[in-house]
């Protein structure tokens, strides 16, 4: 009775989010009731369905069948290691929004509490049966959902133009996704009418489809998770949603396209071929460049980390194409340690990402502003989103001791074991594709800086900053939560990595469980110490020693006297708040450098000018390279389209006579 | 000593790319004939290495005809007529430094994949180095496309030739004394006529930036 | 996991060296910079007398200086003890080595930056934020370019911890490596740069315009500036034992053998006085680069790193 339990328990906490959704409906502008009763029990219920999800992790796969759906089409759903690792990162990322949203959920922006209550249990509970599903029909209904309902929560705040523009591109290329994802479906059916996955996963398709397949996979997938060149959508869906929804939009939606692309590429497809790993690793890797790039030069603080999911994202099919590449070739241990690195970045970046959304939400609300030219000096009136967000800003660098460090060196060590490859071309590759990754991990600890000395350290920019209040309590435990969950990934990887064991066993049939389990729980040794070992908590351990040991010497062996005084001006005694980096400032050395990958216009002063006016425009090729001719082209089709419609009453008659006419001829043969 | 020795041919070759990298980046006119005098010298020494190893004494003359050539004669003549052209530094390259870094890495990934499967045809004892060469070679073109002064150029164009002067003792355990000999002259006639030309661009535009050659064309 | 008492005694040993005799070596590097350019010298003892007088003074601190501020010496000279602790000067057999390896001291090194960075941009000031943003740009090519330096190391060692590439190189036959030169050259030029030496950043400039490294601790003063000056040696010294761990490993006492490093600390300081020269003369010569030209210098380390590592592939050393 224990195997049926853990998925029908699982099922069960979905339609209770459901229904706490419904409840909302009642009241939609009870907004105490709201937020302080149902949205904590979300959390709680979150909690929930992440615990269930890692016991889920280490138990033998579970399935079953739910009458609802269509007659002879029902659906099915299905909990394996891999659906359970997602589901475990749905679940502790949602917890922490969950319990924010409690103290973020404010009267009188945009749509009513309690619709956009139901929105987001709705969405919740569409990502989870997402994992879940087992069956095409199901899984494009549950992506159907995920998107729309994702789409009513961007334009919450309908009245403003530029979020309607940006929610309804956002629908486009969701939309363009699911076309690809359902064709892809299709192909992988190969004719026999049966869409259950299981069936998927038996048809032995020729290696022509199965490229077909994997490229339909990759576009549709790719549009989803913000892949070149179809990312248009993400740095302006991010930015218009509310905080909550763009941190479960970013930390938690995206990695169900990883979901989705694993899935097909490992599990459903029977046979990789080796361009498709090549492929990944190539789209990966420019989208890590370009994301990054654009990182550094944002003004909008949450276009800013939009961006950076941009390049994480990039960063994990790196990783997913590597993972494939050596599958190809037969190389399991190495295929397992790439994709160990790689779900190792789709959790720490679930994390660290949701935190740092949360916490610029959290800005906004204090300050009122987006723009980073506007902030500034914020850690003295906000300290506790300011100290938690340091801890978000230090694991999206990719620093030691936390979360984000411990999948770059996976990665990294990944690159240093394959100098065996059978082509000598992916030979010359795998080290230049090395050395970008080294490239965009120190170029986005360049924006994180950027990003929390520009809101957090510095002088304030505006005056009326000085009146921003620090978070509610519940936005504190939100925080407190995210914060925790990436310190504890950071210092504690073994067990993580245990329970990818369990994923990268199903996906590719090795774990990296048993090698990292002989060497304790205190070091990290993939392979063996001798070849390379990292353990966070010595680590950690030692800083932390030195560093107090120091604090305290100099004040036993010296003194520890302070005095405060006004700050060095050289001499020139009038410094106001805006003689420090602006954002730009701080991004320009590298807009210099990389000129070549923006469409830039400026509008520079002459010495002449009365009032002289500086004006940068930094934007995206790939929008007038891609998305303007064929928007160009669309429109000519509809245009030409559009004379069939002549108006006039006796040319419509005429045209239904026509097809009479012809239907009678074909009948007539 | 011989195992050293065999190991010192590779250390020569990536010096040699070194060289031919650092000179991509150098915009003193003056580094660059000193970077190419090391060039000279690190081929010769190479030369003598392989001579060594091999026990073919014809390397022997090559390489002293090498060292008369390239360390003491050729680096003369470009420190005179630098110093007679007045010329100390290179105006902006027509690429960026960085993009011609990148290409620059590309060249040498793809002259590294095209030299293994020729060079386990080879029987020399430098073979492995063929790739090294031929990057070098590619990297020095890459110099001479992507420079605005005439100097650099002929300077790029000798680099090349010292490039292919490797290649040849990696691929063959060095050339026929007679084609090295045709060869060599054949370089100091370019650099001899080239020199003069030099003269000719500063006397008509007063400056040896080569777009102004562009001005030469019909219109 | 129990620890060997030699090598929690080399553990010891290591620090100690480490802390006793960094700003020794800047001492000694600084004399000969003035040898070189024909003054009269400071004493040898120099760096250690102007820790003694800071730490004797009244800290003073911005009035909007917040806590990150006053933590981050402490964190720094931390993580710099780290890295001391980690590169094997003195011996191979440190406890501590299994804890961070290659990439792991990278990153330590891209922590204490970002700590840095983050504190001058905390009082708000013009100097700070130049000093912070010309510091992260330095980082984030000399930080790919110094790993894949130390990468041409461990595919030849098969190993990324420091301790197995000295063991390995050092007790090895003696060969010659072709991208070790690559990885050599590129890493002098990271170091160079990381230790804002001429010709990346003059450590002994006063003016603000061009203050790289010492832009980032203007506002600092007593003992958080004696701590982030003695840091700063701690870096130096750390870098140069990297370098001597991958190109000179020739001395460094192994597992098991406390005696040996009776050679090896004397071994230690030669390697040292020697690379203190030629780093003194190297500043001597050089001319300080213009900001923007700096990208492009460390641009050539990184590709040349790369070279190095395509031509292991090429060659197989």
């Amino acid at each position: 009775m224990d195997r049926m339990l853990n998925l029908d328990t699982i099922l069960t906490v979905i339609t209770i989010w459901v229904g706490i959704g419904v409840i909302a409906l009642v009241a939609p502008r009870r907004t105490r009731f709201i937020a302080h009763a149902l949205f904590p029990a979300s959390a709680l219920l979150s909690l929930a369905l992440g615990a269930l999800a890692i016991h889920g992790l280490f138990a033998p796969p579970q399935a079953t069948i739910l009458g609802l759906g269509l007659p002879g089409l029902p659906f099915h759903w299905r909990i394996d290691s891999l659906s359970a690792f997602f589901l475990a990162v749905i679940g502790v990322a949602s917890a922490g929004t969950s319990i924010f949203s409690a103290g973020y959920l404010r009267k009188g922006e945009g749509t009513a509490p309690g619709l956009q209550c139901l929105q987001y249990h709705v969405f919740l509970a569409a990502m989870a049966l997402v994992v879940l599903a087992d069956d095409a029909y199901s899984f494009m209904v549950a992506w159907e959902t995920m998107a729309l309902s994702s789409y009513f929560l961007v334009m919450a705040n309908a009245r403003v133009a530029s979020i309607r523009s940006a929610g309804y591109l956002y629908l486009l290329l969701a939309h363009i996704g699911a076309i690809a994802v359902l064709l892809c479906f299709g192909v992988l059916q190969a004719s026999t009418g049966d869409f259950t996955f299981a069936n998927l996963r038996a048809q032995q398709l020729p290696p022509f489809w199965a490229s077909i397949a994997f490229l339909l996979a990759v576009i549709g997938f790719g549009a989803k998770a913000g892949i070149v060149p179809l990312h248009v959508w993400l740095p302006e869906a991010h930015p218009a949603a509310p905080s909550p929804v763009s941190a479960l939009m970013s930390g938690v939606m995206l990695k169900t396209a990883v979901y989705g692309l694993l899935r097909v590429a490992f599990d459903l497809l029977h046979i990789q071929i080796a361009w498709w790993g090549a492929l990944l690793l190539g789209l990966g890797l420019l989208t890590a460049m370009f994301g990054v790039v654009f990182t550094t030069v944002q003004t909008d603080m949450k276009r800013l980390l939009a961006f950076s999911s941009i390049e994480n994202l990039g960063l994990v099919f790196v990783g997913t194409g590597l993972a494939l590449m050596f599958r190809t070739y037969g190389m399991q241990a190495l295929s397992a340690l790439a994709l160990t690195a790689t779900l190792f970045h789709v959790a720490a970046h679930a994390l660290f990402k949701t935190l740092l959304f949360l916490a610029t939400g959290s800005v906004l609300h204090a300050t009122g502003e987006r723009n980073l030219g506007k902030l500034g000096g914020l850690i003295r009136t906000m300290p506790w989103v300011a100290w938690l967000g340091l801890i978000g800003a230090l694991a999206a660098s990719g620093l030691p001791p936390l979360a984000g460090f411990v999948s770059e060196w996976l990665l990294l060590q990944t690159f240093l074991f394959t100098t065996h490859l059978p082509t000598s071309f992916l030979n010359m590759l795998v080290p230049v594709v090395a050395a970008a990754v080294a490239l965009v991990a120190a170029l986005s600890a360049y924006a994180m800086v950027k990003f929390f000395g520009v809101i957090f350290l510095g002088q304030p920019r505006e005056e009326k900053l000085r009146h921003s209040r620090d978070a509610s309590r519940c936005e504190r435990i939100g925080l407190a939560w995210l914060a925790a969950g990436c310190v504890m990934l950071g210092l504690f990887p073994i067990h993580a990595i245990d329970g990818i064991d369990r994923v990268t066993r199903l996906l590719v049939g090795f774990g990296l469980g048993p090698t990292v389990h002989a060497n304790g729980w205190l070091l990290l040794a993939p392979t063996s110490i001798q070849r390379a070992s990292y353990s966070p908590v010595i680590f950690l351990l030692v800083l932390a020693a030195s560093t107090a040991f120091t604090a305290i010497a100099a004040r036993i062996v010296y003194h520890g006297r302070l005095r405060r005084v006004p700050a060095w001006d050289c001499g020139y005694p009038f410094q106001t708040a805006r003689m420090q980096d602006t954002s730009e400032g701080f991004g320009q050395p590298i807009r210099q450098i990389f000129e070549s990958f923006f469409r830039m216009h400026r509008d520079l002063p002459s010495p002449f000018d009365a009032r002289p006016r500086y004006r940068v425009v930094v934007e995206d090729h790939f929008w007038y390279w891609i998305y303007q001719p064929v928007q160009a082209l669309v429109e000519r089709v509809a245009r030409l389209a559009g004379r069939v419609q002549q108006g006039r009453i006796s040319i419509y008659l005429l045209y239904s006579f026509l097809t009479l006419l012809m239907m009678l001829l074909l009948m007539g043969r | 000593m011989i195992a050293l020795l065999t190991q010192a041919i590779n250390l020569f070759a990536a010096i040699l790319l070194i060289l031919a990298f650092a000179m991509i980046t150098q915009r003193r006119i003056l580094n660059l004939v000193h970077l190419f005098t090391a060039q000279g010298l690190t081929l010769v020494a190479a030369t003598l290495d392989v001579g060594y190893l091999t026990a073919q004494h014809s390397l022997y003359v090559s390489a002293a005809f090498a060292f008369a050539l390239k360390v003491v004669v050729l680096p003369t003549l470009l420190h005179r007529l630098t110093d007679r052209l007045q010329v100390r530094f290179d105006v902006e390259p027509l690429l960026n430094t960085p993009v011609t870094m990148l290409i620059g890495i590309l060249l040498v990934a793809f002259a590294f994949d095209l030299a293994s499967p020729i060079a386990a045809l080879s029987a020399s004892i430098a073979r492995a180095t063929l790739g090294i060469a031929l990057a070098s070679v590619l990297l020095s073109f890459l110099m001479m496309i992507t420079r605005a002064k005439a100097v650099p150029q002929v300077i790029g164009f000798l680099s090349m030739e010292n490039s292919l002067f490797f290649a040849a003792t990696a691929a063959t355990n060095g050339m026929p004394m007679l084609v090295e000999l045709g060869i060599a002259l054949d370089a100091l006639m370019a650099f001899l006529i080239g020199g003069v030309f030099m003269f000719q661009i500063r006397e008509q535009f007063d400056s040896l930036d080569i777009r102004h050659l562009e001005r030469l064309r019909e219109e | 996991m129990l620890v060997s008492p030699y090598a929690f005694l080399a553990q010891v040993v290591q620090f100690l060296v480490a802390l006793a005799a960094a700003p020794l070596l800047t001492g000694w590097i600084n004399q000969w910079r003035a040898w070189l350019q024909n003054k009269t010298a400071p004493s040898l003892l120099q760096p250690y007398y102007v820790l003694h007088k800071l730490f004797q003074k009244e800290a003073v601190a911005a009035e909007n200086a917040s806590p990150l501020f006053r933590a981050t010496p402490y964190v720094v000279f931390g993580c710099m003890a780290l890295a001391c602790g980690i590169v094997p000067a003195v011996s191979t057999d440190l406890p501590l080595a299994p804890a961070a390896d290659a990439i792991a001291l990278v990153g330590l090194f891209a922590l204490a930056r970002v700590f840095i960075s983050l504190a001058a941009m905390d009082v708000g000031t013009a100097f700070g934020t130049l000093g912070a943003r010309r510091e992260m740009l330095i980082g984030f090519l000399a930080e790919p370019a110094l790993l894949m330096a130390l990468f041409c190391a461990s595919l030849i060692t098969s190993s990324t911890s420091l301790s197995a590439i000295v063991n390995k190189m050092a007790h090895s036959q003696f060969q010659l490596y072709p991208s070790m030169a690559f990885a050599g050259v590129a890493f002098t030029i990271v170091s160079l740069a990381e230790n804002a030496r001429v010709p990346v950043d003059n450590p002994a400039t006063h003016l603000e315009l061009t203050m790289v490294h010492e832009a980032l601790v203007l506002e600092y003063s007593a003992r958080h500036l004696a701590l982030l000056e003695w840091a700063a040696s701690l870096k130096l010294f750390a870098y140069s034992c990297i370098g001597l761990a991958l190109f000179f490993p020739y001395g460094v006492a192994q597992a098991d053998a406390p005696l040996a490093m009776l050679i090896s600390l004397p071994a230690l300081g030669l390697k040292l006085a020697v690379g203190g020269f030629a780093l003194a003369l190297i500043e001597t010569v050089s001319a300080k680069l213009r900001i923007f030209r700096v990208p492009e210098f460390l641009a050539v380390a990184f590709v040349l790193a790369v070279i190095g590592l395509l031509v292991h592939g090429l060659l197989g050393a």
